[in-house]
């Protein structure tokens, strides 16, 4: 097998989200002396990338977008660590969770895998999480972009307390702010004060690299 | 058990016995974008055309659900309400997370109605409880907490336990007028979760015997061809003990199968409802016909 012909190939039992052969093909890859970062951008996120698309087309389902996630996340174990030590950068860190008061995950674990799958880090902190929570996280792990996710018209309005904990903590300028879930809309989110909404998964990805753009060009490193 | 409804001059019984109970769930403005503009507007307009079309569906109740963002719910529900009960007589499940919207919509209805929904948290139980007494409705109980929904049927169970337990002995309310919803996921998210939906009915009835209902859509979400899934989803439902569900009444291949469900089940003498609704089918389509025959002429 050549190296391009592994990586088509991987590129394709991702799509398909054949966990054991993406992982075998991970490791086939590095013995085969690809970089991880070769597997990761020319591979594993162009798939996902594409399952991505399909699912916005409606020609790709939610079981198919978990499966093809979940044949990453197996490969990003191994890449994981092999990209630390190459220093390889992340394109961007994101804390996500639930708010306060709403149980609701389906929608926020799409999300994650999405953001995962297009080579984020994604800090998943589950549901029901208070503005303390999310403060803490967010000073701790120092991420691009923190996630709201309320499925409630009455956990909605936790948007707008994350939002001023915030601001009283002295991060909100540290941060983009993405708020999401079923019944947001983006009046809702202006609103609040958001910087970012989308209406699904993979557009909320693609919002955030422009979010992330944006900000990148605005700060000089 | 029997949990009564009633509108001011209709009642309509969900009951294990009866017909099951079609709750149609059209008018919520939750991803309907239009909609959702016309009642940040106060035109109300479009739920004329939602009342019609569950009525000719096979609707036995409707949902009223004003939740649409920046706009105020309270009011909303009440002037649904009022429109809602002049355009039809069938019961109405009032629908919101907000307490006092709850309480504006239960005071502006005429009759007995369903409540949507109190949880086992029990800062809910405390707040909603209180209403569903105060006007003698019925409620909708969900089997989650604090912390999370459980997967586990038998944590469920304990959990509907609680929300009986309360509701009976605190504030008394007949178990009868509480309807528990055994959570409804989408086997899409995990092909494990509606099996574990039906074990929860079937302990449900036999643990307590009460009624039981759950969103019917929330099962297809995220997967081609809903309405197939739905179709098969009730019926099985159905037989494990489900005696309600709020589900998409303007689907006749859902409603259908719920009818013929009741027909298999022993619950439609003779089968006299469901020929009824083949002949209507029918008288319909020959009505149409006739007029797109004359239009030709």
């Amino acid at each position: 097998m050549t190296q391009e012909e592994l990586l088509r190939q991987l590129y394709d039992f991702t799509l398909v989200g054949n966990a054991p052969e993406v992982l075998s093909l991970t490791n086939a890859g590095l013995e085969m002396g690809l970089g991880p970062e070769i597997l990761l951008y020319e591979a594993l996120i162009p798939s996902l990338e594409e399952v991505g698309a399909r699912f916005e087309r409606g020609d790709f389902f939610v079981p198919e977008m978990l499966i093809a996630g979940k044949a990453m996340a197996g490969a990003l174990e191994i890449l994981r660590p092999l990209l630390a030590e190459t220093g390889a950068q992340s394109i961007g860190t994101i804390v996500m969770g639930t708010v306060k008061g709403d149980v609701h995950d389906i929608g926020k674990n799409l999300v994650n895998i999405m953001f995962e799958g297009a080579g984020f880090q994604v800090i998943d902190l589950g549901v029901q999480v208070a503005p303390e929570k999310f403060i803490d996280a967010i000073r701790q792990h120092q991420p691009d972009i923190v996630g709201f996710s309320a499925f409630l018209t009455t956990t909605m309005p936790m948007f707008k307390a994350n939002i001023n904990a915030l601001q009283k903590a002295g991060l909100r300028d540290k941060v983009i702010v993405m708020v999401g879930g079923a019944p947001v809309t983006q009046e809702y989110a202006d609103v609040v004060g958001a910087d970012g909404y989308a209406a699904d998964a993979s557009a909320a990805v693609v919002r955030a690299k422009e979010l992330l753009q944006k900000r990148r060009a605005m700060t000089p490193a | 058990m029997e949990t009564v409804l009633r509108s001011a001059s209709r009642e309509v019984v969900i009951s294990p016995q009866h017909p099951f109970c079609i709750i149609g769930e059209r008018i919520n403005p939750t991803g309907r974008k239009l909609f959702q503009e016309q009642l940040r507007r106060g035109d109300l307009s479009r739920i004329e055309i939602d009342v019609a079309q569950q009525l000719a569906g096979g609707a036995m109740v409707l949902d009223v659900n004003m939740g649409a963002p920046l706009a105020d719910e309270a009011e909303l529900m009440v002037a649904a309400v009022k429109l809602i009960q002049g355009l039809t007589d069938l019961p109405l499940c009032i629908d919101s997370s907000i307490v006092e919207v709850l309480d504006a919509g239960l005071a502006a209805y005429e009759g007995k109605a369903l409540v949507n929904s109190v949880t086992a948290e029990d800062e809910r139980l405390e707040a909603i409880l209180p209403l569903v007494k105060k006007y003698g409705a019925a409620v909708i109980a969900l089997p989650n907490d604090e912390k999370e929904i459980p997967e586990d049927p038998r944590q469920r169970l304990d959990l509907a336990r609680k929300i009986i337990d309360v509701a009976t002995g605190r504030f008394g309310i007949p178990a009868e007028d509480i309807v528990i919803d055994p959570l409804a996921m989408p086997v899409g998210a995990d092909t494990s979760l509606v099996v574990k939906t039906m074990e929860t009915i079937s302990l449900l009835r036999e643990e307590f015997g009460v009624n039981t209902t759950l969103g019917a859509s929330n099962v297809s979400f995220g997967m081609p061809d809903r309405h197939a899934i739905g179709a098969a989803f009730l019926p099985m439902a159905i037989a494990t003990g489900l005696t309600s569900a709020i589900l998409d009444a303007r689907a006749p291949q859902i409603v259908r199968a719920v009818q013929a469900a009741d027909l298999l089940l022993d619950r439609d003498p003779w089968g006299a409802s469901w020929i009824a609704a083949h002949r209507a089918a029918q008288a319909q389509a020959q009505q149409a016909q006739r007029a797109q025959e004359q239009a030709a002429t």
